[in-house]
């Protein structure tokens, strides 16, 4: 089903290559030349979803789950086998100029900006292309470059930027054109964890300010966590779970991280009383333990232990998705209240 | 939260994909792209020197046919005609010639394509500029050998009368067009083949023969010079030179710019073919 307020719509997307395979050695070389073993290698199998005018979604799962696959077919870059796409109204892979104005993909590892010009020569090519008007390209560059700090770096020579300031301004140049829909694939890859909070901050702002949407990919769990209420998560290419971050860790993981900063130093025997201890340092103590008895163990800590401070989190994502990927498939239904986008359609 | 609108759908989403739009939308972008394009040359100043000094061949091939034209013609070539002939065919050359098959294939194989499939301007409409760009630059590099040619074998040259000049200038940009889609079918190879390269110095080692690039053609064996007259290498060097050096006159010069363009339609619809294809099966691996 979709609803008149998506801007992403996929429906038992499939996506398979052809892909040449030989072992290795010189007889396997030759013979390659006459004869080329080919097989196919399912990317992305009977996929389906929704993405919403204005949300922020994080697209998870593990090397080779199809994660950029799926992004790439979005953005248009790859056909897909079968099924059904369309996003801003378009169907991505026919790249009809007034698709692609509305998007936009930003690869961490790649670049579109001139390498031995200034990003503004960049920006001024992007402006023409994208038929953005002078005045409008004006505002929204002086906007970013304020929102990222970047300054007058957009004026020096790309070759002589650090990484951290090149992401900046290929931001920029991203979204120089107000795009509506943002495919981010690991934009915070390679940077330090300052640059990386600052970008954070600034795609929410982006977000907030234009309500665009935003889907993203990325092995910071720290990025989907202050990034995206909502997750899809994907393994060989299929939906396993789409729905609430938070119902998501609370399903998986629904123990609670209890972390106790101490005093005095504290036997572990004492601490396993308390529960599952799962780190025990010199005055850190990090327990799990299951919801219902948290209030009891907090009261427990405070009455009998040296604690100089409290608090109790979720447990980190990392570790939802490593206990989600051992082979637990979720019911996001159950999880989210929300339908998987194939078993509604 | 307050959202800002982001405004009507963009232009081309109303202009839709039409052939028309796309060449309006060119066109409105070419001026930035010709400038940034040129920015871009300078700035690769360096390798484009080294560039055009390894484009030493016809000078090579000069000396030796100078010193063999010191005994006397060799058929309709003086001393001055080689040096009109050569000196000519090194200029057209380096104004016509694009390489772009490189890039293409790099491009291709590496992913980075990506970025341009990403933006709403063809890709090789986004490409022709680039290339276009370096021609001020080529075309200053070139100057001092034009003025030489003219100096040394001016009388040789055909395009004082103004009908051969407007036909050479025309034979020009069929040159650079054909010579363009030509690359742009050799590029899109990479989509298929992983060696587009290759099929590209196959490509190369024809043109020097063909195409007059080492020897006129009518020096060439009657059945080579016959065979290399018909196909499209002709168009692509012999052609606009001999009209230069008025070794084609003015109505065979009409015939071949006729067959000149013809090819350069020939080219363009199978370098956008194997394009379009292509770009079906690209995998956007690594990008």
């Amino acid at each position: 089903m979709s609803y008149p307020s998506d801007v992403v719509e996929v429906s038992q997307l499939y996506k398979t290559y052809r892909v040449h395979r030989r072992p290795p050695g010189v007889w396997a070389a030759l013979r390659s030349v006459l004869v080329r073993k080919t097989e196919a290698v399912q990317a992305v199998a009977g996929l389906s979803f929704h993405i919403a005018a204005g949300e922020r979604v994080g697209f998870l799962g593990p090397n080779g789950a199809g994660k950029t696959t799926t992004l790439k077919i979005l953005s248009g870059l790859l056909h897909p086998t079968s099924g059904t796409v369309k996003v801003g109204g378009f169907v991505p892979f026919a790249r009809d100029p007034g698709f692609l104005k509305q998007i936009t993909l930003v690869m961490g590892q790649k670049q579109q900006l001139l390498w031995d010009l200034p990003p503004s020569e960049t920006y001024a090519m992007n402006r023409a292309i994208y038929e953005v008007p002078k005045a409008q390209a004006d505002e929204t560059i002086r906007e970013l470059t304020a929102l990222l700090d970047v300054g007058d770096l957009i004026q020096k020579p790309t070759r002589q930027l650090s990484l951290g300031e090149r992401m900046k301004c290929e931001l920029i140049a991203a979204l120089l054109h107000r795009p509506r829909v943002l495919f981010l694939d690991e934009p915070t890859i390679g940077l330090d964890v300052s640059m990386q909070a600052k970008m954070r901050e600034f795609i929410r702002a982006y977000n907030e300010k234009y309500g665009a949407a935003v889907i993203l990919t990325s092995h910071y769990m720290d990025d989907v966590t202050a990034l995206c209420p909502r997750v899809i998560v994907i393994d060989h290419g299929k939906l396993i779970y789409d729905g609430d971050l938070k119902a998501l860790v609370r399903q998986v993981r629904p123990d609670k991280r209890l972390t106790l900063r101490l005093s005095a130093p504290v036997e572990r025997a004492v601490l396993e009383k308390l529960g599952t201890v799962v780190t025990h340092d010199q005055g850190l103590a990090v327990l799990s333990v299951a919801p219902a008895l948290l209030n009891g163990t907090v009261q427990g800590a405070l009455s009998s232990l040296p604690v100089a401070d409290l608090s109790v989190e979720d447990p980190p994502l990392e570790e939802v998705m490593r206990e989600l990927f051992r082979g637990k498939t979720v019911d996001a239904a159950e999880a989210a209240g929300r339908p998987a986008a194939g078993d509604a359609a | 939260m307050s959202v800002t609108s982001l405004g009507p759908p963009p232009r081309g989403a109303r202009e839709g994909a039409t052939f028309r739009g796309a060449l309006g939308h060119a066109a409105r972008a070419y001026p930035t792209l010709l400038r940034v394009g040129l920015s871009e040359v300078v700035a690769y100043r360096a390798e484009f020197i080294v560039w055009i000094l390894t484009t030493n061949m016809p000078f090579v091939m000069l000396a030796i046919w100078h010193a063999v034209a010191a005994d006397g013609a060799v058929g309709r070539f003086g001393r001055a005609d080689f040096v009109a002939y050569y000196l000519g065919g090194w200029a057209i050359r380096l104004v016509t010639s694009t390489w772009l098959v490189w890039e293409l294939s790099m491009e291709i194989r590496g992913g980075t394509l990506s970025t341009r499939l990403l933006r709403p301007l063809h890709p090789l409409f986004a490409l022709a500029a680039q290339h276009m760009a370096a021609l001020p630059m080529r075309v200053l590099v070139v100057s001092p050998v034009v003025v030489a040619m003219f100096v040394i074998a001016g009388d040789r040259l055909a395009v004082r009368d103004p009908r051969v000049l407007a036909v050479f200038l025309a034979a020009l940009v069929g040159a650079w067009f054909l010579i363009f889609f030509t690359m742009v079918f050799l590029g899109s190879m990479a989509f298929f083949v992983e060696s587009a390269i290759g099929i590209f110095e196959l490509w190369l080692g024809l043109h020097a023969i063909l195409s007059g690039y080492l020897v006129p053609l009518e020096l060439l064996p009657r059945w080579v010079a016959r065979i290399a007259r018909l196909s499209p290498f002709d168009s692509m060097l012999a052609f606009p030179l001999e009209t230069l050096t008025g070794k084609r006159d003015l109505t065979a010069a009409l015939a071949s710019l006729a067959v000149q363009w013809a090819y350069v339609a020939v080219m363009a619809f199978a370098g956008l073919t194997v394009w379009r294809r292509g770009v079906r099966r690209y995998v956007a691996f690594g990008g």
